[in-house]
């Protein structure tokens, strides 16, 4: 059984349809990379499954339970979200940011201490270090370290990225992909990820769905999409070829 | 003579910080949450803001006059001076707590939310505490003003150091007017002073 299923879906009207008749199944433990220009309706794809958006036909389906049906405030408990800006609480420490989802569930504090230091140990910012530094002390990359932590911190079967890497320099951003793929290979989760890189797509992604105007164009595993004979997957490939100088 | 001059003066100060106080809770106990409404409602706050906007531009004087035919608003008195000074008091602090609000970056609203925050815990978790210097910073401006203008509040009968400016005015009597004047300054000087260093310990964060 899928985790997340797609079915249908449409959002917006009119000539505003940022999503049109979109379907697509997700299946746990999977990174789905949700791949596509600037406008493609990928974030808003994304933002359905945690019903940050509700599709105006359709449904998405979260553990077989359509988002409308969820109580929005506990579906997105158990989703974790990073985005861009890492959005992280510019009043709150590294440690406080991270403990976010496991305080409003109300953890034992003992719990809460705990949880949060071995996350931060998994992302290499070690409590002692950095626990009680606030956001703006740290770099970009230490930030979405800490976005990745907070999103992990009360053990989420499914995890959101919208373009959490894209703001970094390449160096940094190599890093935490890197970082990302030895998490995923610890903790087994399930992750959708936007990108509008095809490298990171290609790096990154288990299966790759390709969105054109709210549709997909192209969907399959990676070793597929090097193949694929469609027009917008060919202009992306383009995007591998080294400059011609 | 002296003593009971003395006695007036101190009455009169305590009074003026006394009505002070009032209006500034007034104020804010009304600006406050109506900015936090319509930091919800980009409909209303258009308008709202422009209401205050003109009863800002009304003179203090004029606002007395349109208030005491009132029923229940109005008359002489220090009733009629709360509802108008608090009017004025209102727009600094609305505009402010509106700003602080809705100026809290889009990401951290938009990851309190997808992190499920309920609207509840977003507003006093994340978008007051953010906004909390700003909306002070209102408070400060309101205060200022506010004991500035307060002293015109004697001639409607709130009392304040405004009475000593009034009486002195009256009696042509420079040494009376500064009694009510110098204080009134340099309580508003202390005013500015005192909040400003809330506010830079509250943005310190």
């Amino acid at each position: 059984m899928p985790l997340v299923s797609f079915r249908d879906v449409s959002f917006g009207f009119g000539r505003s349809l940022t999503l049109h008749h979109f379907s697509l199944d997700v299946e746990a433990g999977e990174t789905l990379v949700l791949l596509g220009r600037s406008g493609s309706g990928k974030t808003t794809a994304l933002k359905t499954v945690n019903a940050m958006l509700l599709p105006t036909a359709g449904e998405v389906f979260v553990e077989e339970r359509a988002t409308t049906a969820w109580d929005p405030i506990r579906l997105r408990r158990r989703i974790g979200y990073v985005i861009q800006d890492s959005g992280l609480f510019p009043h709150y420490t590294v440690a406080q940011n991270v403990a976010l989802v496991p305080r409003l569930e109300r953890w034992r504090p003992a719990d809460i201490n705990q949880r949060v230091a071995a996350l931060l140990d998994k992302v290499g910012l070690p409590i002692v270090e950095y626990g009680s530094r606030y956001p703006h002390e740290l770099s970009g990359g230490q930030r979405q370290r800490v976005g990745v932590a907070r999103a992990l911190a009360a053990d989420p079967p499914l995890l959101l990225f919208d373009e959490p890497f894209g703001g970094l320099d390449p160096v940094t951003r190599l890093e935490l992909q890197r970082q990302f793929i030895g998490l995923r290979g610890e903790l087994k989760k399930t992750a959708i990820f936007v990108t509008h890189d095809v490298r990171e797509a290609l790096f990154l992604g288990t299966r790759i769905a390709l969105l054109v105007n709210g549709s997909i164009e192209f969907f399959g595993t990676r070793l597929e999409f090097l193949q694929a004979p469609t027009p917008e997957a060919r202009a992306f490939l383009e995007c591998l070829r080294p400059l011609e100088v | 003579m002296v003593t009971s001059l003395l006695q007036e003066f101190v009455a009169l100060t305590l009074q003026h910080l006394v009505l002070v106080g009032m209006w500034m809770l007034l104020a804010a106990a009304v600006a406050i949450p109506l900015g936090i409404v319509l930091s919800r409602r980009s409909g209303w706050r258009e308008w709202t803001l422009g209401l205050t906007n003109v009863v800002q531009t009304i003179p203090s004087l004029a606002l007395f006059g349109f208030l005491i035919p009132l029923p229940f608003l109005g008359g002489i008195g220090p009733h009629t001076a709360i509802i108008a000074l608090v009017l004025y008091a209102l727009l600094p602090m609305l505009r402010n707590t509106v700003t602080g609000i809705t100026n809290v970056d889009a990401s951290v609203r938009e990851s309190a939310t997808a992190l499920g925050m309920t609207p509840r815990e977003r507003l006093w978790q994340v978008e007051l505490p953010l906004a909390a210097p700003t909306i002070l910073a209102g408070i400060r401006i309101a205060t200022v003003t506010t004991i500035g203008t307060a002293t015109i509040a004697a001639a409607i009968g709130a009392g304040g150091l405004g009475v000593f400016i009034f009486r002195g005015l009256a009696a042509v009597d420079s040494v009376l007017l500064l009694a009510g004047a110098v204080p009134a300054a340099l309580m508003a000087l202390a005013a500015d002073r005192g909040l400003e260093w809330v506010e830079r310990a509250l943005s310190r964060r």
